[in-house]
């Protein structure tokens, strides 16, 4: 997929900046969001992802900078006349309302609409979420996962061209996050609105979104596919915020196109990276390598990048085990197996204190300079 | 301590014990009183002391008082007035309260105790001072009057000018003493409910295209309907029994129940007939309020329309 996300962008959020005070909650953002794009703002508690949700939806406007939505300027346009919906984190659904008043809502102010074309939108609304059955209930008559649809038939019903989710799995139970995460990416597949989604669970927004801007302390750290942030993180930051990493302080010791040879002391050898990265002779750099992208063997291994080192921890997950090898220099790496064969417990391939081989493949490792 | 009183304490004697003590003060101090007057009101009276005596004969009691309630119009008429009175008080408590709670639901945490101390800030003044400066306030030559006639004046053609407004002495003046007097009663229980509203209720709402004022009517109001009630009974069920307010600023001639309970009791020494009144005030007062209550449960626990 391009990194600008298919057609023209349909949201662009120019150089905002919202100050709370003197704390500039998100700061100097400029960010471009293609048309059905299902886009996710992904970062830690006060990182600004929610500021600037509510800046698109219109509760909070910008200090600096201009928002367009679909080419029109957003300044100065109140909420209610935005085509814009959101689902809120706590859902906000009207205690004193039934399902179906509540998903008729926006509605009643849809003036070119008769009133057999609202029943007709809430019925279609409740098929799309199931909850046909439930239209007379009231709020406090659902199930956490209920409500959480009806919140969402509530803000598609208006067929707005953007709808912003904040934490939309965030109050369920593992099971159901699951199963309603597909069902957010069936509906907008299905509706071809624009969503923004924001999440602080990176695997929330790693398996829900097309596309993933990392934010921390109100700028953006990286904006691509989830794959291109997870395999290619442009820092360190990004690279420790999504998944699990181990990081090596190194300098460069030999420098070609297209591989850089490291000297590596805390794994005991020099590491081959097969890296685009421009690398002058003695720069110094961070080697990341995914606890998954290391094998771990009893025999030490043919090639390159082989280093010692022996088990202090073992965690048997089931499908994977997660090792914690103790180098020479002391330093401890991840290393995460999947079991992919059957055996007992006294025929793995490791056990506490056993000397093992740690290896990985030039492609997998990460050159990282800031 | 015997084991048996060890056992029934620890299991759940400690917590009957702590719930019956409010039930011992009902008791004691609502229920057996309020049985004496039920009692006293089939009564009639005797120039013995206690003036109360019930028939000699079978069956011993009396439903005169009752009968000359609904039969005399002097009691018709009080209770009119009185409910009358209390009706517009609640009303107006709730036009002026209303905003001043939501008002005070929206400012900062600093200035919300400084507001909520403002409302009960007149309740450190003794309650009879500030109906006496009210009198000064309505009495014909008093500044409050001139203005107010000043201002009634120059809307009305010359010739049917005021010389001053006569605001003593008339419901017009319980009514005004009442909704200042009660005003509290209405804002704090208001208050209480409006500050648990949650805001991304507006906030949702507005998002589905609500204007502010739509967002007030479809969300705020209907959801505060529980706090206008409570401050609505906190103020018209002691405003339509009140007996100061309308003896020191009312309409002698057209007294509220309040009074003819005082005059009963006091002045014709008729304590069963005051009894009477008074059996008959609750009544009208609780009788709605249970009907209201038992409809709400009912909606509650059915949740369908």
């Amino acid at each position: 997929m391009a990194e600008s996300g298919g057609s023209a962008p349909f949201i662009r959020i120019e150089n905002v900046t919202k100050k709370f005070g003197t704390f500039a909650a998100v700061d100097n953002v400029s960010l471009d969001i293609g048309k059905g794009e299902l886009f996710a703002l992904l970062g830690g508690s006060g990182c600004g992802k929610t500021t600037l949700l509510r800046m698109l939806a219109g509760f909070e406007m910008p200090s600096a900078g201009r928002i367009f939505i679909d080419g029109q300027d957003m300044a100065g346009i109140a909420p209610y006349d935005r085509p814009v919906n959101m689902m809120f984190q706590s859902y906000a659904l009207f205690p004193h309302m039934s399902v179906e008043k509540n998903v008729g809502y926006g509605l009643k102010h849809e003036r070119n609409m008769t009133a057999g074309d609202r029943r007709d939108r809430v019925k279609q609304m409740l098929d799309l979420v199931k909850l046909t059955e439930l239209a007379g209930r009231k709020p406090h008559q659902l199930s956490g996962g209920q409500r959480q649809r009806v919140a969402l038939a509530r803000a598609l019903a208006r067929q707005p061209k953007l709808l912003l989710l904040d934490e939309p799995l965030g109050a369920l139970d593992k099971k159901l996050r699951e199963h309603t995460q597909f069902e957010i990416m069936n509906i907008q597949d299905r509706t071809g609105i624009t969503f923004v989604v924001v999440t602080h669970d990176q695997e929330e927004a790693m398996t829900l979104a097309s596309r993933i801007a990392v934010m921390d302390r109100g700028v953006i750290r990286q904006v691509g596919t989830p794959t291109s942030i997870y395999e290619y993180p442009a820092s360190k930051f990004v690279a420790g915020f999504i998944g699990s990493i181990n990081m090596f302080e190194g300098k460069v010791t030999a420098a070609t196109k297209g591989e850089v040879e490291a000297d590596v002391p805390e794994l005991g050898g020099k590491v081959l990276l097969a890296s685009d990265a421009v690398a002058e002779k003695g720069a110094a750099i961070t080697v990341a390598v995914r606890p998954e992208k290391i094998a771990i063997s009893r025999a030490r291994p043919k090639g390159g990048n082989a280093f010692p080192g022996t088990v202090k921890d073992l965690g048997y997950f089931g499908k994977d085990s997660l090792y914690r090898v103790k180098m020479a220099s002391g330093t401890v790496v991840s290393v995460n197996s999947v079991n992919a064969i059957r055996v007992r417990e006294d025929q793995r391939v490791a056990q506490w204190e056993d000397k093992v081989w740690l290896s990985f493949e030039p492609s997998s490792a990460l050159l990282l300079t800031q | 301590m015997p084991s048996w009183f060890n056992t029934w304490f620890n299991r759940d004697g400690w917590s009957k014990s702590i719930i019956a003590i409010p039930y011992f003060w009902l008791v004691f101090f609502f229920l057996i009183p309020f049985a004496i007057v039920v009692v006293m009101s089939f009564a009639e009276r005797t120039a013995t002391s206690p003036p109360v005596g019930f028939l000699p004969d079978f069956p011993y009691v009396t439903f005169e008082n009752y009968g000359r309630l609904v039969g005399d119009w002097v009691y018709i008429r009080a209770y009119s007035t009185s409910i009358i009175n209390a009706f517009m008080a609640t009303i107006l408590c709730l036009i002026v309260g209303y905003p001043m709670a939501l008002g005070i639901t929206r400012v900062n945490k600093s200035w919300r105790n400084i507001l909520l101390m403002l409302v009960i800030l007149p309740f450190w003044t003794s309650f009879l001072l500030r109906v006496y400066a009210w009198i000064g306030l309505m009495g014909s030559n008093s500044w409050f009057n001139k203005l107010l006639t000043a201002i009634v004046n120059s809307v009305l053609p010359a010739d049917m000018a005021f010389r001053n407004i006569p605001m003593m002495n008339s419901n017009f003046a319980v009514v005004l003493v009442l909704v200042y007097s009660y005003l509290p009663f209405m804002i704090l229980p208001l208050y209480a409910n409006l500050e648990k509203l949650d805001t991304t209720l507006n906030e949702a709402a507005m998002d589905l295209g609500s204007r502010p004022w739509q967002v007030f009517k479809d969300v705020t109001l209907p959801l505060s309907i529980p706090g206008i009630i409570a401050g609505g009974l906190l103020v018209f069920i002691p405003a339509s029994g009140e007996l100061v307010i309308p003896s020191l600023v009312g309409n002698a001639s057209d007294p509220m129940i309040g009074r003819v309970i005082n005059d009963e009791f006091l002045t014709a020494r008729h304590w069963p007939m005051a009894s009477a009144v008074a059996v008959a005030l609750l009544l009208l007062l609780v009788v709605p309020l249970m009907a209201y209550n038992h409809f709400e449960a009912k909606a509650q626990a059915g949740g369908k329309p």
